[in-house]
């Protein structure tokens, strides 16, 4: 069951404010599952800014890639260098050590955009 | 010999019997009853009726015995390397072959063997290519290497577009010493990439900026001679520019590899190791860089592993980089390369070894640098570089070349390159936002020939090139 | 196994190294000893390994027992055309006349040479209906990214510089989207339908003024001759762009229909497919271009010409006046050439047609044979190789991959699997005209008898292969943790 402390885009993003401005943001265990055993995560720089519903890295499993889109606009304050030589963590925990970015967020007005944790289970019921 | 093949009709499709084909008619017939078709033609019913059978303008089929001959005839209208002395590299070059590299390469499942992808099935051409991509790194003094590429031109290109890539800039420094036909291929990898390509002279001031992706150089350069590596890796690295070597694997026989220099990228023809001259191919290109960018590096890459029973195993790997998964977005649209001649290097270099590769490279050394000085001393013939070189000098003759070379071919001796003719060849498209300038660095010379000398080369036909030159000076 | 020693292949060439063995000797200098230069300029260390000739003979053979290949094991992968690689092919390019001789040598000295190629161009020609040959790409998508310059400067050259767009198949192969983006172009997706042929009413809304060009494989990688081929080339033609076709597939329409015909401006064919040359365990390959009147100015450098004067003719290289430039080293794949020459010589006009029918016969054999136990997505006439789903297996718990590496055990090579990427857990087979139908047979029973087991013993088929020296590879570490070469331990 997703967890109700964050918010969902239809691309199995997730964003979390951590106080008024802060947010972390990755992918749901709906996406890890679907992508396989991950290899490799491409992200963003920290200062670059990322905007809503755009590409801002990719993530890549053996046989695969697929984009990364950003659940929210903001400049990218951290990233999770973990990630660099573990991917696998995105796999394993992919609401909690498996983490990806950390934001400024520009518009928390953006959030009323994305779906909650009941819609969001909703939706990848629907899904094949 | 031409014969026109009749286009057929359904009834009448050929009864010669080939040996490649085992279907007799007999056979044929019956598995067409089970499919209920009355004919072969049958089967080719969506072509449509106009375009379905025409006529094919080519011979008679031909018997092996008679194969032979025809392919005996045209080889023996060709002056063979070995046949008499000769000194042609630029490029390709004539080395010793040991036997077994034949003998091995030419193994049925190494030789009919597909693209390792089903990794179970290939574990003789991974763990090769593991071998191979282990090896040139080590020749280069570089921490990584891919499974080839399609030769050293290519290579040096491809080369160069991940040097972009990996910088993200748009401008590309070449130096003018650099082999005018691997030019002439980056000028044509590079036409519809909005690349910008501008000339250097090594030895002076570069001009590099903030803009520039990579220092583009040829270790020993086209000339044959070595350029300073230490200062061009320090100038390009000074602007975060890339150096990319194209560097000739057999003279790491001998000297430093740019790996030493601190080289990012280093490229080159693997045809000196083990691989005929074969009018030019097939050869391998072989591509090194290091280990933080191997995300970026073209063509395939074998990383060894373990099964599900803890067994060491090779695979396929990083496929990410590549067409078939990233099609339009791949780092490079390579997709075969040139594995059998991967694996006639790794034999070269595991039979040679570290002492045998050294001889080979000090026996190039030492004769290019008896025939250089025997040269020099002819009346009319100069040396005009100065500097150190490998197995290959620039000489400065009293007549042209191609003269000269004519004289000689007369005798059977097989003359330098005419440095003219190279540079004069570069073709008319050359020119424009990739092009630049064709013509040799500044100090080119007249009556130019470049000259190599291999271990091949006896000390008699290198004598009796002397003489035949002599005939030219006054 | 092999007795361990030597023959074991465990150890690579670095931990079989002894300090003094030596696997080859190089006579003593016979000229006076030069001037060395600055040692500074010399390397001291040279990690290349020390082993006996026999030891090299030893673990490379050992290797190559590791390997399944066409001499040793049908290979019906689709779109590759694993068909017998004849042994004077290799023969007649190891004549010293054509091994040892240097591309750069005066042209009248390879004369023999030329004419070869001279020839292979007039082969190539008639055999697609296009009267312009390049010989110096050196494997198909090399001949791609030559196809797709040669329709850039094509354009450019008529003024015409908005052409930004390639149509692509959704069932092309990933070289043909790669080689238009190196060539500058944006690739747009056009659909096939429902037969497998190109979507003409998709492909009517997706053509404009911006279109440089389509590339279409045919017959398509469905392994399906499209029906409405002459129909695209009409559309693009009438929308000023040209159509380029990857001729990979060729084996299927050998002597049956010429591509220039039906309107294709340029096409590459893989001499390594359909021209038999071996693959070598990935190359090398050849993919020269054959082109239409209007491109044969841009065709890349350089080219074989002949001129007969009064006498003997007299074969040179030349480069065509707008040529897109030099995409080799030198003049392409020789020796590969000299294969496929050989093979054209061998076969003649009629051989390649008997190619194209049994080839043709012996896929629609095996479609025939298989399609109750495989499902069969586009049940259609196909033409030299077949598409099948493994749907009705997986939906009993065993995916193509399973299947295919299940078929390693019974002594037969994986078909190709998952492509083309439009058809779900596919696996497309092509058996090549010279196998034999015992062969073909044996297959059969193998897949079917994989099939009963998915039923009675799942778990053999999930956990295959158990025969091949290595079972299934952890291919997430490999990627995760890249081990690309062999250190030794600190």
């Amino acid at each position: 069951m997703s967890p109700g402390d964050r918010k969902y885009s239809k691309e199995h993003e997730w964003v979390k404010m951590e106080d008024a401005t802060q947010a972390l943001a990755g992918i749901t265990v709906y996406a890890q599952d679907q992508l396989g055993d991950i290899v490799y995560v491409d992200l963003p720089k920290t200062g670059a800014t990322i905007r809503f519903m755009e590409k801002m890295g990719e993530v890549e499993s053996v046989k695969a890639v697929s984009d990364l889109f950003s659940p929210i606009t903001g400049e990218v304050t951290e990233i999770n260098d973990r990630l660099l030589d573990h991917p696998e963590l995105v796999n394993e925990d992919p609401l909690g050590e498996g983490w990806m970015v950390r934001v400024t967020v520009a518009d928390t007005a953006e959030l009323d955009q994305l779906m909650s944790a009941e819609e969001y289970e909703a939706f990848i019921s629907g899904l094949s | 010999m031409t014969v026109s093949s009749r286009a057929t009709d359904s009834s009448s499709d050929p009864q010669f019997q080939f040996p490649y084909i085992p279907n007799t008619p007999d056979e044929q017939a019956a598995m067409l009853a089970t499919l209920g078709v009355a004919s072969i033609d049958e089967l080719f019913q969506d072509i449509p009726d106009e375009f379905r059978n025409p006529t094919l303008a080519l011979p008679q089929p031909m018997s092996e015995l008679e194969v032979q001959k025809e392919l005996a005839g045209l080889s023996s209208r060709n002056r063979a390397l070995g046949s008499g002395p000769s000194f042609l590299g630029a490029g390709s070059y004539n080395h010793f072959i040991p036997a077994i590299v034949k003998a091995l390469m030419t193994r049925g499942e190494f030789l009919t063997a597909y693209t390792p992808y089903q990794a179970e099935a290939s574990q003789g051409t991974l763990q090769v290519i593991y071998e191979f991509q282990t090896l040139i790194s080590n020749l280069y003094g570089m921490e990584v290497a891919n499974a080839g590429m399609y030769d050293g031109a290519t290579s040096l290109a491809e080369g160069v577009l991940m040097a972009c890539r990996v910088t993200r800039r748009s401008r590309m420094a070449v130096a003018d010493t650099l082999c005018p036909y691997y030019r002439q291929v980056i000028v044509a990898y590079c036409q519809a990439q909005g690349l910008e390509l501008h000339s250097v002279s090594p030895g002076q001031s570069l001009s590099l900026d903030q803009e520039t992706a990579c220092l583009v150089v040829q270790y020993p350069n086209f000339y044959g001679y070595i350029e300073d590596l230490a200062a061009l890796t320090k100038a390009a690295h000074a602007q975060g520019a890339l150096i990319v070597v194209s560097a000739d694997p057999m003279a790491m026989g001998m000297f430093q590899p740019p790996g030493h220099y601190g080289a990012d990228i280093v490229t080159g023809e693997g045809q000196p190791l083990g691989i005929p001259p074969s009018y030019g191919g097939p050869y391998v290109g072989l591509f090194s860089t290091k280990q933080e960018y191997i995300r970026q590096m073209p063509s395939r890459l074998s990383g060894r592993t373990v099964d599900s029973q803890g067994r060491t195993g090779y695979v396929l790997t990083l496929q990410t980089r590549e067409q078939h998964i990233r099609r339009e977005r791949a780092t490079s649209n390579i997709c075969t390369n040139e594995a059998l001649y991967a694996l006639a290097s790794t034999i070269y270099l595991a039979a040679l070894g570290k002492q045998g590769l050294r001889s080979v490279a000090e026996l190039c050394y030492q004769k290019a640098h008896y025939a250089a000085a025997r040269i020099a001393q002819l009346p009319g013939y100069t040396l005009p570089i100065q500097g150190t070189f490998f197995q290959e000098f620039v000489v400065q003759c009293p007549v042209s070349p191609s003269s000269i070379n004519s004289r000689l071919l007369e005798q059977n001796i097989l003359g330098g390159l005419d440095l003219s003719e190279a540079f004069s060849n570069a073709h008319p498209s050359e020119g424009g936002t990739t092009g630049g300038s064709t013509s040799p660095p500044s100090g080119h010379f007249t009556n130019a020939m470049l000259l190599c000398v291999t271990e091949m080369n006896s000390r008699q036909e290198i004598d009796a090139l002397v003489e035949a030159l002599s005939e030219f000076g006054q | 196994m092999t007795g361990g020693g030597n023959r074991d292949t465990t150890k690579l060439l670095m931990e079989r190294s002894v300090p003094g063995r030596v696997g080859a000797v190089l006579p003593q200098p016979d000229v006076p000893a030069q001037p060395l230069p600055d040692p500074s300029l010399l390397r001291t260390e040279l990690d290349l390994p020390e082993i006996s000739e026999p030891e090299v003979v030893q673990y490379f053979t050992a290797l190559s027992q590791r390997n399944f290949s066409i001499d040793t094991h049908f290979y019906p992968l689709g779109s590759c055309t694993m068909k017998y690689n004849p042994k004077i092919n290799d023969e007649v390019s190891f004549l010293p006349g054509l091994a040892g001789i240097h591309p750069l040598q005066p042209l009248e000295s390879a004369q023999g040479a030329l004419e070869l190629l001279y020839r292979l161009q007039g082969f190539l020609a008639e055999i697609t209906g296009l009267p312009g040959v390049g010989l110096s790409t050196l494997a198909g998508a090399h001949g791609e990214l030559a196809g797709m310059l040669m329709l850039r400067a094509y354009h450019q050259a008529r003024g015409d510089t908005n052409r930004r767009q390639v149509l692509i198949p959704d069932s092309a192969h990933g070289t043909n989207p790669a080689s238009a983006a190196m060539a500058g172009f944006d690739v747009v997706t056009v659909a096939s339908d429902d037969q497998g042929n190109v979507d003409l009413k998709a492909l009517h809304d997706l053509v404009g003024p911006n279109l440089a060009g389509v590339m279409i494989t045919l017959p398509s990688t469905l392994g399906l001759f499209d029906t409405g081929i002459v129909e695209v080339c009409q559309t693009v033609h009438q929308a000023g762009g040209l159509v380029y076709g990857d001729g990979a597939n060729m084996n299927a329409l050998l002597g049956r229909v010429k591509l220039g015909a039906l309107g294709f401006d340029v096409v590459h064919l893989n001499l390594h497919k359909t021209f038999s040359t071996p693959h070598g365990g990935g190359g090398p390959g050849a993919g020269p271009v054959c082109v239409a009147g209007s491109l044969i100015p841009h065709l890349p450098a350089p080219v074989v010409t002949k001129s007969s004067g009064d006498g003997a003719p007299v074969y040179g290289l030349a480069a065509p006046e707008r040529t897109i430039g030099k995409l080799s080293g030198f003049h392409g794949n020789f020796g590969v050439l000299v294969r496929a020459f050989t093979y054209i010589l061998t076969l003649g006009g009629e051989g390649l047609r008997a190619i194209s029918g049994n080839a043709v016969l012996n896929a629609n054999y095996l479609m025939d044979a298989l399609k109750d136990t495989y499902y069969l997505p586009y049940d259609r006439r196909c033409m030299h190789e077949v598409v099948f789903s493994a749907d009705w297996q997986k939906a009993r718990g065993a995916s193509g991959l399973e299947i295919v590496k299940r078929l390693l055990d019974y002594g037969f090579h994986a078909p190709t699997l998952y492509f083309p990427l439009i058809v779900h857990e596919a696996l497309m087979i092509e058996p090549t005209e010279s196998e034999t139908r015992e062969t073909l047979d044996a297959f059969i029973r193998a897949l079917r008898d994989i099939d009963r087991e998915v039923t009675e013993d799942l778990e053999l088929v999930r956990g295959a292969p158990h025969t091949t020296p290595v079972s299934r590879l952890d291919e997430a570490t490999a990627a995760r943790q890249p081990d690309l070469r062999w250190r030794a331990a600190v």
